[in-house]
C-alpha cells in the first residue's frame, strides 16, 4: 500500500485474549468497586457460598438429629441456654445454627435453579419475539403480560397448587413467574441492536436467522440480562421462603428457610428466637444479593458510566 | 451505451415504495423514496450517486445490496438478472456484492475481535479451516493498511479511519466483484478521508472492483468517480460522466448543489476575503 498509514497506532504491544480479558475485569472492578454495599454484599456472598459448600464440617450438629433433653432452649448467651446449641434448638430438639447452615445449601440451589431456568426459557423467548416481531411478538408479549398481570406469589401457589406441593414444582413454578421479566428485557435489547449496521453486515455475509440471533445479536444485550439475573436470584430465595412458610416449597424435615419459619410460628411468643434467626437468614442473603445487583447495574451499564 | 460483456451493473428503472400504515383519522400513505431510476456501470469503474439528504441514495445503495427489495425494476449484475425475492437469492450472487457502512462505529461488532469480524464471511460461505482463515484475514489486513497484530484486538480499540479499513477488508473478504459504499468518508475528518479513499483507489486496481459511490460531497465525488449521477427526490436528475456533469450541469438542481460546495482553494479564499474587506469599508 503506497498510501501513508499515520492514522494507525503503531504500538508494538500485541494484546492477547487473556491480557485483555484482564484489562476488561480491571475496568469492571473499578466501576464496581466504587459502590461500596455492592462490596460488602458480594463478601456475604460469597461467605454464604463457602458455608454452603463446608456445611458437613461447618455445622456443629445433624440437621434433622432431634436432642429430646434440650427441647427449645434459648441462644447460648441467654439464661439458660447450652453453648453446644448456639442459637438455640427447635421445638423437637434440633439445632438451629445446623439448620440454618444446611438451609443456605438450599436457598442457594433454589437461586441458580431458579434463575437458570428463567434465563434461558427467557432469554430464548425474547430473541425470537425480538427479531421476528409480527404476530409472533405480539403473541408472545400479550402471554408475557397476562403472567406478569397476576400478582407473582399467587401465581406461583396457583401453580404449585396444580403440579402438587414440592420443592422442585415450587421452583418450577417461580422460574415461570419471573420469566416474562427476562422476556421483556431481552426482547427490547434485541430490537435495539437488530437494527444496527453491523447486523446487517453480518446478514449480508450469509449469516442464517439462528447465527445472527444468538451469535450477532445475544452478546450485545448481556448486561442487562446479568443484572436482571442477580435480582432474581434473591427474588427466587425469597418467593420460595414465602411458598415453603405457606407450606407449599420445600417439606419438613427439610431444612428450608421459609419451612423453617412456618414450623415455628406457633412458638413465636414463647420461644422468639425459632423464627426470628431463619427470618434473619432470608433477610441478610436477599439484601446482599440486591446490593451486588446494584454494583453490577452500576459497573456493566455503559449509561451509569462516568468516564 | 448498450449492454455489452463489460456491463457489471445495470439498473432498469427500479422503484421503491414505503407505506405508512394509516391511523384511525389519518389515511395511508405511499412515499416514493426512489421513483424510477436506471443506469448502467462497466466493470473497473467508479458511479457516483450524489444527492441532498433524504433524496433516496441510500435506499438505492440497499436495493443494490439486496438488503431492502425493490418495489418495481430490473437488476442485473454480471449479466445475470437478480431475482430479489426474498429466500430467492443466491449464495453466490450475495457474495458478489458487498457495503461499506457510513458510519464505521455501528457496523462492526463490539463483542467480535477484528480477526473474527473478518473470519466470518469465510466461516459461513466457504469450507476453510481455521487456519486458513486466519492467514487469509492476515493478509486482508495488511492490504487494508492495517497489520496482523490488530488481529485478535476489539473494534473500540480502533480510531475512526482504521475501523472503516476494517469494514473494507471484510466487504472484501469474499472477493465481490461490486462495492457499494454509501458514503464511506463522510464521518471521517478529512486527512483520514483522503486516506480512505486513496486506499479505495488502490484496491480498485488491485481486484478490479467496480464501485457504486454514494455521497453528498462534491470534492471527494470528483476525486474517486467516473461518472455521476445526481439524485433529488427519489429522481436521477442528472447521469453523466464526471466531465460532463461537472464542466456543464444541465439540470438547475446540480447547479445549486455546485453552488453550494464550499470551497477552500487559495484562490477563493482570498477572493471572498477581499469582497468582505470591500463590504466593510464601503
Amino acid at each position: 500500500m503506497a498510501d501513508t498509514i499515520n492514522d494507525i497506532d503503531s504500538s508494538p504491544e500485541v494484546l492477547s485474549s487473556a491480557a485483555l480479558r484482564r484489562q476488561m475485569f480491571k475496568e469492571f472492578w473499578f466501576y464496581f468497586s466504587e459502590n461500596r454495599g455492592a462490596v460488602i454484599g458480594l463478601f456475604v456472598f460469597i461467605a454464604l457460598v463457602l458455608v454452603a459448600i463446608f456445611a458437613p464440617l461447618i455445622a456443629p450438629h445433624s440437621p434433622f438429629q432431634q436432642y429430646r433433653d434440650a427441647v427449645l432452649l434459648p441462644p447460648a448467651w441467654l439464661e439458660g441456654g447450652n453453648t453446644s446449641y448456639l442459637l438455640g434448638t427447635d421445638p423437637v430438639g434440633r439445632d438451629i445454627l445446623s439448620r440454618l447452615i444446611y438451609g443456605s445449601q438450599y436457598s442457594l440451589f433454589i437461586g441458580v435453579f431458579v434463575t437458570t431456568l428463567s434465563l434461558t426459557s427467557g432469554i430464548l423467548i425474547g430473541v425470537i419475539a425480538g427479531y421476528y416481531r409480527g404476530w409472533i411478538d405480539t403473541a408472545i408479549m400479550r402471554l408475557m403480560d397476562i403472567i406478569l398481570a397476576f400478582p407473582s406469589l399467587l401465581l406461583a401457589l396457583v401453580l404449585v397448587a396444580i403440579l402438587g406441593p414440592g420443592l422442585t414444582n415450587g421452583m418450577i413454578a417461580i422460574a415461570l413467574v419471573l420469566q416474562p421479566h427476562f422476556v421483556r428485557l431481552t426482547r427490547a435489547a434485541v430490537m435495539a441492536e437488530k437494527t444496527r449496521d453491523y447486523v446487517t453486515a453480518a446478514r449480508l455475509a450469509g449469516a442464517g436467522p439462528l447465527r445472527l440471533m444468538f451469535r450477532t445479536i445475544l452478546p450485545n444485550c448481556t448486561a442487562p440480562l446479568i443484572v436482571q439475573a442477580t435480582l432474581s436470584f434473591s427474588n427466587a430465595i425469597l418467593d420460595a421462603a414465602a411458598l415453603g412458610f405457606l407450606g407449599m416449597g420445600a417439606q419438613p424435615p427439610a431444612p428450608e428457610w421459609g419451612t423453617m419459619l412456618a414450623e415455628a410460628r406457633e412458638f413465636i411468643l414463647r420461644a422468639w428466637w425459632v423464627v426470628t434467626f431463619p427470618g434473619l437468614a432470608i433477610l441478610i442473603t436477599v439484601l446482599a444479593i440486591n446490593l451486588m445487583g446494584d454494583g453490577l447495574r452500576d459497573a456493566l451499564d455503559p449509561k451509569l458510566k462516568r468516564s | 451505451m448498450t449492454t455489452t460483456d463489460n456491463t457489471m451493473l445495470e439498473v432498469r428503472d427500479i422503484k421503491r415504495d414505503y407505506e405508512l400504515p394509516g391511523g384511525l383519522f389519518k389515511p395511508k400513505k405511499i412515499i416514493h423514496a426512489v421513483k424510477g431510476v436506471s443506469f448502467k456501470l462497466e466493470r473497473g469503474k467508479t458511479l457516483a450517486i450524489v444527492g441532498e439528504s433524504g433524496c433516496g441514495k441510500s435506499t438505492l445503495a440497499r436495493m443494490l445490496t439486496f438488503i431492502d427489495e425493490p418495489t418495481a425494476g430490473e437488476l442485473i449484475i454480471d449479466g445475470e438478472k437478480i431475482d430479489t425475492r426474498p429466500g430467492h437469492l443466491t449464495a453466490e450472487m450475495r457474495q458478489k456484492v458487498q457495503i461499506v457502512f457510513q458510519n464505521p462505529y455501528g457496523s462492526l461488532n463490539p463483542r467480535q475481535k477484528i480477526g473474527d469480524v473478518l473470519g466470518e464471511p469465510l466461516l459461513i460461505n466457504t469450507k476453510m479451516s481455521s487456519a486458513e482463515r486466519r492467514d487469509r484475514a492476515n493478509e486482508m489486513l495488511v492490504k487494508v493498511g492495517l497489520g496482523p497484530e490488530h488481529y485478535n484486538r476489539y473494534p473500540h480499540m480502533f480510531s475512526g479511519g482504521q475501523r472503516q479499513r476494517i469494514a473494507i477488508a471484510r466487504a472484501l473478504m469474499l472477493n465481490p466483484k461490486l462495492l457499494v459504499l454509501d458514503e464511506p468518508v463522510s464521518a471521517l475528518d478529512l486527512s483520514v478521508q483522503a486516506q480512505v479513499l486513496n486506499l479505495l483507489a488502490d484496491l480498485q486496481d488491485e481486484f478490479g472492483l467496480t464501485y457504486v459511490f454514494i455521497s453528498h460531497d462534491l470534492s471527494v465525488v470528483r476525486y474517486i468517480a467516473d461518472e455521476v449521477m445526481v439524485m433529488y427526490f427519489g429522481e436521477a436528475v442528472e447521469y453523466g460522466t464526471r466531465e460532463e456533469v461537472f464542466s456543464d450541469p444541465k439540470h438547475e438542481y446540480t447547479r445549486t448543489l455546485f453552488a453550494a460546495t464550499p470551497r477552500a482553494d487559495v484562490e477563493s479564499i482570498r477572493a471572498r476575503i477581499a469582497r468582505k474587506k470591500a463590504a466593510t469599508a464601503a
